[in-house]
């Protein structure tokens, strides 16, 4: 596989579809496994690291999967490749720009990816559009099954699966939701659900742009926990308790905004679409935060068939003054989140761009897509 | 509104209190409230953790004399010193070797859980599935009756019996 096959696109999982696909974005799993009788990687020598590697790429590329795979060598690959992986949420940024052998298996339609010599020797990972953890755990337990009878993974009767960091120590999983709460911010109230999310042990991290700001009131929340609790438990604790009451709070902020403050939302939504439609240079932040107001106001219309104004004005935009409207949809939206970070760009055009030109092409490309 | 304690930080934490009918208002921070015990901390970074594990270990000299004959794993030869840099460990085997050593950080990452519960390779024997199924009921029953929710512990110690 070529990565500019897949970088003209967004991934399958965020196409907008999947079960409250307006609110939650994606489902992931991850599972940490190591293998019986090496070191952890830390103290693994070259030799020792590329020997685990081809044990693991070969087993890896004779799964079933029902998808084409490819792998990838990490170390090997060009820093701009890397960079186009870890905006996809394909690898890791640790992944990314570690050290050693290393490597990657991607299904083409990138619902799968296994990383090799991250920080454990295998990192398993399933994503979804919506949510759907559930399919997500069945998925990967079958997976992680048809791996396990070719292998033998590190694991202790009492801790479970033995990890490199004690913190994915017991069953190795980590559940992330990625969620879009962009009413939540504008009521005011997103700090109590950080707050109450911490309470709950649970890790909240921005899900695009850099480091852990949640830019474009993008949000990932992961448990922490996963000795002493099943794989089965984590999910449920999130399918049916944890999610659906955030998703429940953004919708009553959603529709706060509608009854009590119409004038608030329909600033943000014809601001954002003014600036959109005619900046020429938007830098990936600024963007984001734009983008964001834009969704929320697709889906509002969308999903509650909501019609402010602004709403109304933002769903009949016409393509270069003609009549014949845009049909802006939540895809349209999302296409532009994926493909205007900055290594998407690069790849995108064929060359490689600094910042100032990277914030030209960006507001082209936005431009050209909400004008017609 | 500041915190009442430092006096710096933006109070986040609003506590009112009514003790003989008198009452009473605290505004604190966020850390100021958990130095207090009134609000718990729940999401430690692994540094923390780390932080406070070297904080509870006995220094080197207090235990050997010299740091040369620091306990090291006779596998990958990591130390406990090396591990709280590197927050990663060597090899599987650290997990007996520092067992000890291991056990509170394992528990404050783990909301106090320190047995496995969940899937098990499906290589491992009967006999060491079955094990590890009744640690992990046994572990439930105490939480049961901890929390006074004697359905939930009589339905255990029911699946307890029929497993032994």
């Amino acid at each position: 596989m070529k990565l500019t096959d897949i970088s003209g696109d967004i991934n399958e999982w965020f196409d907008g579809s999947g079960p409250l696909a307006d609110i939650v974005i994606s489902s992931r799993i991850r599972l940490a496994r190591n293998l019986a009788g090496y070191k952890f990687l830390s103290r693994c020598s070259v030799a020792e690291k590329s020997e685990i590697l081809d044990k693991l790429k070969d087993i890896l590329m004779s799964l079933e999967l029902g998808d084409k795979i490819s792998y990838l060598s990490v170390d090997k690959t060009p820093a701009l490749d890397r960079h186009l992986m870890v905006e996809r949420h394909l690898i890791s940024r640790h992944h990314a720009f570690g050290k050693g052998p290393r490597g990657v298996v991607i299904a083409q339609r990138e619902f799968f990816t296994a990383m090799i010599n991250e920080e454990d020797h295998l990192r398993l990972q399933v994503l979804k559009g919506g949510l759907q953890l559930s399919q997500c755990a069945v998925q990967i337990n079958r997976i992680d099954d048809m791996i396990e009878e070719r292998i033998d993974y590190a694991f202790s009767p009492r801790y479970g699966y033995l990890t490199a960091c004690p913190t994915n120590l017991g069953t190795g999983i980590r559940v992330s939701v990625m969620l879009h709460l962009p009413a939540l911010k504008m009521t005011g109230q997103i700090e109590k659900f950080l707050n109450a999310s911490r309470d709950m042990g649970l890790a909240v991290r921005g899900l695009f742009g850099e480091g852990t700001e949640a830019a474009g009131d993008f949000y990932q929340l992961s448990n922490q926990v996963s000795l002493g609790i099943s794989e089965a438990e984590v999910v449920a604790q999130f399918e049916n308790a944890i999610i659906p009451e955030i998703v429940e709070y953004e919708n009553a902020a959603r529709n706060q905004l509608l009854s009590k403050e119409p004038d608030v939302l329909d600033d943000k939504i014809s601001r954002a679409m003014a600036l959109l439609r005619n900046a020429h240079l938007i830098s990936s932040q600024e963007a984001l935060f734009l983008l964001s107001h834009l969704r929320l106001g697709i889906n509002m219309h969308e999903r509650m068939g909501a019609s402010t104004p602004a709403i109304e004005k933002l769903c009949k935009i016409s393509a270069g003054g003609a009549d014949k409207p845009l049909n802006l949809s939540i895809t349209t939206i999302n296409r532009l989140f994926m493909l205007t970070q900055p290594a998407h760009l690069q790849l995108n055009c064929g060359k490689t761009l600094d910042a100032a030109h990277r914030d030209v092409l960006r507001a082209q490309i936005i431009r050209s897509a909400l004008n017609g | 509104m500041q915190c009442q304690i430092c006096q710096k930080k933006e109070a986040t934490i609003h506590l009112t209190e009514i003790t003989d009918g008198v009452r009473s208002e605290m505004h604190l921070c966020e850390l100021c409230a958990q130095e207090e015990g009134i609000a718990v901390k729940s999401q430690l970074s692994i540094n923390e953790l780390l932080t406070g594990l070297l904080a509870t270990q006995p220094s080197d000299d207090e235990l050997f004399g010299d740091s040369e004959h620091e306990l090291s794993c006779p596998h990958c030869s990591i130390t406990l010193t090396q591990f709280t840099k590197e927050a990663v460990l060597g090899c599987p085997y650290d997990y007996e070797v520092f067992e000890k050593q291991l056990q509170p950080l394992i528990e404050k990452a783990h909301n106090s859980k320190t047995v496995h519960r969940g899937k098990v390779p499906s290589k491992t024997p009967k006999e060491t599935k079955k094990q590890i199924n009744l640690t992990a009921l046994r572990q439930q029953l105490d939480a049961a009756v901890q929390s006074e929710d004697y359905e939930l512990a009589a339905k255990l110690r029911d699946e307890i019996n029929q497993l032994k």
